[in-house]
């Protein structure tokens, strides 16, 4: 790991980000079950604990989500790996969303714009569901029974729904039982 | 802070390098994600946005491909300098909250071995599955005034959770095609509706 790739797996690796960008609707969070199964499963240039802890590190830093692709790239080939990463899963999505908002700025009541937003809103959140599944998985695979990993889920969810509670204390809180050995 | 009127903007920035540095010192607040601070200091404190022009953005946002708050960055920065203005406000969203969590994977490695690090990392690791869950949860809300009705968005909802969790397929067809079906359903329903009328 931390290695680098020959200069055609970085070709491949640019490729499947360009196209994942242009699928990464509802943020990029939703394209994380894709990048394990791309990353992971089918090239094996990282395992699960290396993935999970590249998303776990990228939402402990400041900024947006999104920072967590290039840690992925900087993860399987340095700073090169980094780059190709974030240029890879943001140009797409960049020049789409600039064509795309100042076309649909005149014309957003259209029925066919309306029906593309009613229509996709329960996909991406069933996106998001399964997002939060994967990145749960490595905690409920371990081989005694997850219980810490399990309330460590349940109360941030409880916390996010029912408090206005800042993410970063939550996260911070996490931190604090997982170096505790609870997690 | 004062109960600023949110309804209409009344400011705008005065350059695309006002545009940048308003945005990294956003980012710089943002753990966890960036959206609420984006909406306290756009629409709040700089009224750059009006409160609706803020939820108009994000909507599109979602719906594009992208990540959101990258995506409004480029709406609003276009909005007052184009392209200088876009470039602007994404750079200042991203180039130095990346030099920070490169440097942090960068030095990871010599701790990771640390088994209070390693603990660290497992929890914030726990930590942003419930954040992405509870994240999902909230938006559940806005699928009630949806006009394709509860039955077809509960059916769309699971049939992409399964898809994507319990068989793994690759997210493009997913994505293509439940979401083809999606849109001609409400395409469909938007249709009757105005027909009964």
């Amino acid at each position: 790991m931390n290695g680098s790739l020959a200069g055609a797996d970085l070709a491949d690796l640019l490729v499947h980000f360009l196209v994942l960008s242009l699928l990464a609707i509802g943020g990029a969070m939703s394209t994380v079950p894709e990048m394990h199964r791309y990353l992971v499963v089918d090239r094996g240039w990282l395992d699960d604990a290396g993935f999970t802890s590249s998303i776990a590190l990228a939402q402990a830093a400041p900024g947006p989500n999104v920072l967590f692709v290039p840690v992925l790239g900087y993860q399987i080939a340095g700073l090169l790996g980094a780059a190709v990463a974030l240029i890879g899963i943001l140009l797409p999505s960049t020049l789409l969303s600039l064509a795309v908002s100042r076309w649909a700025s005149t014309r957003r009541d259209k029925p066919g714009v309306r029906a593309f937003t009613a229509g996709l809103a329960p996909v991406t959140i069933g996106l998001l569901l399964a997002t939060g599944w994967v990145l749960a998985q490595p905690f409920l695979a371990r081989g005694t029974p997850p219980y810490g990993a399990l309330a460590a889920i349940g109360l941030t969810v409880l916390a996010m729904l029912r408090t206005q509670a800042a993410p970063i204390w939550l996260i911070l809180a996490g931190a604090l039982a997982g170096a505790g050995g609870l997690i | 802070m004062q109960p600023a009127d949110v309804t209409s903007p009344n400011a705008a920035p005065a350059s695309p390098r006002a545009l940048f540095l308003t945005f990294t010192v956003l980012a710089l607040q943002g753990f966890g994600g960036v959206l609420a601070v984006a909406q306290r200091e756009l629409v709040e404190r700089k009224r750059w946005l009006s409160r609706d022009e803020f939820l108009e953005a994000y909507s599109a946002s979602q719906l594009l491909p992208g990540p959101n708050v990258v995506n409004i960055a480029l709406m609003l920065g276009d909005r007052f300098f184009g392209w200088r203005g876009a470039l602007a406000a994404m750079a200042g969203m991203l180039a130095v909250p990346l030099a920070i969590v490169l440097l942090l994977a960068a030095s990871y490695g010599q701790f990771s071995h640390h088994p209070m690090v390693a603990g660290a990392l497992r929890g914030m690791g726990a930590v942003a599955a419930g954040l992405t869950v509870a994240m999902a949860l909230k938006l559940l809300g806005s699928l009630r005034n949806n006009p394709m009705g509860p039955t077809v968005c509960a059916i769309l909802l699971l049939a992409t959770l399964m898809a994507i969790a319990a068989l793994r397929l690759p997210l493009a067809g997913v994505v293509l095609g439940l979401g083809a079906l999606g849109w001609s359903a409400a395409r469909w329903r938007l249709r009757k509706a105005a027909a009964r009328r």
